[in-house]
């Protein structure tokens, strides 16, 4: 099962609605609830993050019955420092960003405790892939 | 389909019910579907909210209740009441002389059902202190509430408090009271007067308790018309209970928006009314909605003072709860306040009575058990749903096109009951059969 989803950088109100879709996706699929929690909570920081800091991105989901795969694919500024940014506390967002309620740092951190295996791959000025996993058990 | 697994007080009158399918359409939990030009409600997904029945142009969907000669058999008749039930009447009528129109219709005693709220105050508050790791606790009073997180947000269940609410505590104390008084348990019989069926249906099958301590229920607009009729007619007998207030000024409001949140310490927030709770629970359920210590949720608008057995508008209710809040702090002052200590009496045994089990969760959006199955629906539903027109007129019965390609896959519907695909399809004149097997043989005679 794979389903796409197109996010827009800097659109807030819209951030979260992939993430919902999926989520409900999830729920008839019959997952266990506190894993739906943990996925949904990392997919919604994933989604927010490229909101925050991307020009554009792609959300793509593959669920089997071993595994829920999610990646994120950006085009934006990358990540200068990929060890500092999964700091927690750590955060690049801007002024503007933060009085939103986003950007306090942590988004990666948060993410990496809530999904199995976390890859994440960046190039200054084109852009940021992370690929999360959770297997189901 | 699946036996169902829990009591709901929401009824349908085959023989009112039109098949419009407003009630499909506002069901927040997906329950209703119209079929054979009626409107067939799935049990395991009901959650007794009552917005079907605000929605209903026919009045064919009804709440069920008791009928009042139930509460004869009993020798202690006991109604417990909501202080909404108070705020119902003009406020011309003192709260005694409603007291009085209850004993009439033949309760021998009559207590507000908020009683109790008070001790439940100080254990909340532990509670949010001892669960930290569960925060938002999400409060457990509106019934609906708690079935709407186990139906539709499972993975939210953990954050529902395992406390029982006022009313039950309430229905404790006083039922323990009376065995102490002398009354055998089978003598008394303990009458919660609801404002919704939420509280039927929690009464009847409860969560997270074996057996209610209630034993029946009365509908709040029914007893409203009898105690009304007796008010008017000034035709109470006794006049004199409760002498003063009985209720905390606390207790009062707990049935209204903000009852709970303003007592409890840290950050707190009152949400009432259906879809905004829908909104932030679907917020808190991402982790979008962090840091809060407890969240108080009501599924009506206004809490039960807009619950679907009222009578009075809610705004009304309201105001007329504030200004007795208002003057029970007045007659505090003056010293005359006339305390109902049968909770304080037996605060231990509330308190040791006071949780309640962990509740389930019973997500009702799975398609099937088995995962690799359930997958292959999910499939079939994103192909289905790519012929239809995603206009949600709900002219099929299911109440969107989701839904509608959902029920084709679970055998329970057709691609073709959906009149958009019938037209491209050119279908031949017969083939209006089809749409009298949604909306039924006798609907198109009803209509020439």
């Amino acid at each position: 099962m794979k389903m796409e989803y197109s996010i827009e950088g800097g659109d807030f109100t819209k951030a979260g609605l992939a993430s919902s879709a999926v989520k409900k996706v999830l729920k008839q699929l019959n997952i266990d609830p506190a894993q739906i929690k943990r996925i949904a909570v990392a997919m919604y920081e994933a989604e927010v993050n490229i909101v925050a800091h991307a020009y554009s991105g792609i959300m793509k989901v593959e669920i089997d019955a071993k595994k829920v795969y999610m990646r994120f694919v950006d085009k934006g500024p990358g990540i200068e420092n990929i060890d500092k940014a999964m700091e927690e506390g750590y955060s690049t967002a801007s002024e503007a960003v933060r009085q939103m309620g986003f950007g306090a740092g942590m988004g990666l951190p948060n993410i990496k405790k809530n999904v199995d295996e976390m890859k994440i791959s960046s190039e200054i000025n084109k852009g940021t892939t992370l690929e999360l996993t959770t297997f189901l058990n | 389909m699946n036996e169902p697994t829990f009591h709901h007080a929401l009824k349908i009158l085959e023989e009112v019910c039109t098949g419009c399918v407003h009630c499909t359409v506002v069901c927040p939990t997906e329950a209703l579907r119209v079929r054979n030009g009626k409107a067939i409600l799935n049990e395991n997904r009901c959650i007794d909210c009552g917005e079907c029945m605000n929605v209903c142009p026919v009045n064919a969907i009804i709440v069920e209740q008791n009928d009042i000669a139930e509460i004869f058999p009993y020798k202690a008749r006991v109604a417990l009441v909501s202080s909404i039930f108070i705020g119902q009447f003009p406020r011309h009528y003192q709260t005694r002389k409603i007291y009085s129109g209850m004993l009439e219709q033949g309760f021998t005693h009559v207590h507000e059902s908020e009683h109790g709220a008070g001790i439940l105050i100080e254990q909340i508050n532990q509670y949010i202190a001892q669960n930290s790791q569960n925060k938002p606790i999400i409060s457990s009073f509106c019934p609906a509430i708690v079935r709407l997180i186990q139906v539709r947000f499972p993975s939210l269940v953990e954050n529902i408090m395992l406390l029982k609410a006022p009313l039950d505590l309430a229905a404790l104390a006083f039922k323990k009271e009376l065995i102490e008084k002398g009354y055998k348990e089978e003598e008394i019989g303990i009458f919660y007067v609801t404002p919704c069926a939420a509280k039927i249906a929690a009464i009847k099958s409860p969560v997270g308790e074996e057996k209610s301590v209630i034993n029946g229920v009365v509908n709040m607009n029914e007893l409203y018309n009898k105690v009304y009729s007796t008010l008017k007619k000034e035709q109470y007998s006794s006049c004199i209970i409760p002498e003063k207030e009985q209720l905390k000024s606390e207790e009062m409001g707990w049935s209204l928006t903000g009852g709970e949140a303003a007592y409890i310490q840290g950050r707190c927030l009152s949400i009432d009314g259906l879809n905004n709770v829908i909104e932030f629970l679907e917020g808190i359920e991402n982790g979008k909605i962090t840091n809060f210590d407890f969240i108080e949720v009501r599924a009506c608008d206004q809490s039960c003072a807009g619950g679907i057995l009222t009578v009075a508008n809610r705004f009304l209710t309201r105001e007329r709860l504030d200004e007795r809040i208002a003057k029970y702090h007045h007659d505090k002052s003056e010293g005359k306040i006339f305390d109902n200590k049968t909770i304080e009496n037996h605060g231990r045994y509330i308190r040791d009575h006071i949780s309640i089990n962990s509740i389930e969760p019973r997500s009702m959006l799975k398609l099937d058990d088995n995962m690799e199955a359930a997958l292959k629906k999910m499939s079939r539903i994103k192909k289905i749903l790519s012929y239809l027109p995603g206009i949600d007129c709900a002219a099929c019965g299911s109440p969107t096109c989701r839904t509608l390609a959902e029920d084709v896959v679970q055998g329970t519907a057709h691609t073709s009951d959906c009149i958009f695909i019938q037209t491209s399809l050119n279908v031949p004149p017969n083939e209006e059969i089809r749409a009298e097997t949604i909306w039924g043989k006798d609907r198109f005679r009803k209509l020439l």
